[in-house]
């Protein structure tokens, strides 16, 4: 599974690096970083988690 | 009940949208249709008062997914489909298409902009809550010079910014004395009032419009207090109305929304998500009804944990919005009514980022970023872990 993120379209809200610390961070204005384009195995749920939650919907997973 | 389960939903916007996803990643094999009025693919409103506004997004920028993306997860999707009547006896929601049956629904038909009091139908003014209203809204501005935003909401706030990075001349009408922003609007008034006006934007506060003036295009206003204002646009904002009235005669309590228990349900295997809905507190406060994104996709992935799994969940949610202002990122977490002050944490107001405690009697209640999210984030999680009334809580019933 890989992680794409639409940084224009993100808020800032940190919703995913709340439910996924181990996936995603935020620069000093808030926007998303991912850390791991590649999400590791076991760590596929809080990918899928943090997606759904993303208020701005600028997270796709690519399976 | 025969074959496959099928869960209708009603509304295809984000809390209906986000039903149908978390119902398929939750393991749902039912039927899955949801029936929005709008002709539109779906799409997100934050960006209508932001991007969309200021020209940096094309309308289409602000969808919610690709159309391959509800085929892929077995989503019928049925657009320009408007439901006119519900009959719970026999299962069926009617539409101007046909009866659609389910084992369950989902209510998620959001809210439609007020229209301000008696103005009348002049062109040059406009509201603000759909992508057809946004089309429209830039189309309005062309020529346009002087606005006169109607609201002193967060939702006016975003326009009244908005308009003024595109080069208008603005002008904020609020009915109160200080600015709004929803619950956490008198404890940043005066924030939000400088900002404002640092940016350009004139505030005529404790002021109504009474009387539009212009013949067939709108020229200006009279304001409630005599004084007149210049403008060839005209934007209002000044609150919503649940859309339940095709609830009509359904044994559902719907005055100010669709009334649901903790878990979202109105009646059985009936549930409401999103703008539209007022849900019951679960440590037994009054119910409410909340208008912020993020709100509704928690009641939706709620709701389908419940009809997937057949457990409800009532999970407690606490309320997160942000906003955008004169680029200014604005966030509120917590529950901030009757909040009385605000502790600083991170940052320094005084350079206008911060992050700060808001507290009632002393108890802190919520946490407010203002243009600092990532230190936001983790005074929030702290937060969250260190209050014994926040979090997720689950209710099995
Ligand atoms: C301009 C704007 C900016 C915003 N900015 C922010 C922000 O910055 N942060 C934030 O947290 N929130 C913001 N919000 C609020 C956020 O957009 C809403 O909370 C969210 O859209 C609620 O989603 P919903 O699906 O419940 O309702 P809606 O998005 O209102 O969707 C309901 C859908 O149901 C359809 N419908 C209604 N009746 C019927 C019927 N009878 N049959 C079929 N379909 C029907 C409607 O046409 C609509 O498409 C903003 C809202 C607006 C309008
Ligand atoms: S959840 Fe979405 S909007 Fe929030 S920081 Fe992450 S990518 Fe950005």
């Amino acid at each position: 599974m890989r992680i794409e993120v639409n940084e224009p379209a993100c808020v800032g809200s940190g919703q995913c690096a709340l439910v996924a610390e181990d996936l995603f961070d935020q620069d000093d204005d808030g926007i998303v970083i991912v850390l791991a384009d590649h999400v590791a195995a076991g760590l596929e749920d809080a990918a899928r988690r943090a997606a759904a939650l993303c208020p701005a919907r600028a997270i796709a997973l690519v399976e | 009940m025969t074959g496959r389960p099928r869960t209708v939903i009603v509304g295809a916007s984000i809390a209906g949208i986000s039903t149908a996803e978390a119902l398929r990643r939750a393991g749902y094999d039912g039927t899955i249709t949801v029936a929005g009025e709008e002709p539109h693919r779906p799409y997100n409103r934050p960006p209508l008062s932001k991007q969309v506004l200021t020209g940096q997004w094309a309308p289409e920028d602000a969808s919610i997914a690709p159309a391959e993306t509800f085929s892929g997860l077995g989503i019928d999707l049925l657009l320009g489909v408007r439901a006119t009547g519900l009959d719970t006896d026999r299962r069926r929601v009617r539409t101007e298409a046909g009866e659609l049956a389910y084992d369950s629904l989902v209510i998620a038909t959001g809210v439609a902009a007020r229209v301000a009091g008696p103005l009348p139908p002049l062109a040059g003014v406009h509201t603000l809550r759909t992508l057809d209203d946004a089309t429209a809204l830039r189309a309005g501005l062309d020529g346009a010079a002087r606005a006169l935003v109607v609201g002193g909401g967060v939702l006016g706030g975003e326009i009244a910014a908005g308009l003024a990075k595109r080069g208008l001349t603005v002008t904020l009408v609020g009915r109160g004395e200080q600015l709004c922003f929803g619950q956490v609007g008198p404890l940043l008034a005066p924030l939000l009032a400088d900002l404002h006006r640092t940016n350009g934007v004139r505030l005529e506060l404790g002021r109504d419009v009474v009387e539009l003036r212009g013949a067939d295009r709108v020229t200006g206003a009279v304001l409630s207090d005599g004084s007149e204002v210049a403008a060839d646009l005209v934007v209002t904002a000044v609150g919503s109305r649940p859309r339940v009235e095709w609830l009509a005669g359904a044994p559902l309590r719907s005055s100010d929304g669709v009334e649901c228990d903790p878990a979202g349900r109105a009646a059985p295997d009936v549930y409401a998500v999103g703008d539209v809905a007022r849900w019951a507190d679960a440590s037994g406060g009054s119910s409410t009804r909340v208008e912020h994104q993020q709100h509704a996709i928690e009641q939706a992935h709620a709701v389908a944990a419940t009809i997937a799994t057949g457990v409800a969940r009532a999970p407690g949610i606490v309320p997160f919005f942000w906003s955008e202002l004169h680029g200014t990122r604005i966030q509120a977490y917590g529950r901030f009514d009757g909040a009385s002050s605000l502790a600083v944490v991170a940052g320094d107001a005084a350079d206008g980022r911060f992050v700060a405690l808001a507290t009632r009697d002393g108890v802190p209640v919520g946490v407010v970023g203002w243009n600092l999210p990532r230190a936001f984030r983790e005074v929030r999680a702290r937060f969250a872990s260190t209050s014994a009334d926040l979090g997720e809580r689950q209710l099995v019933p």
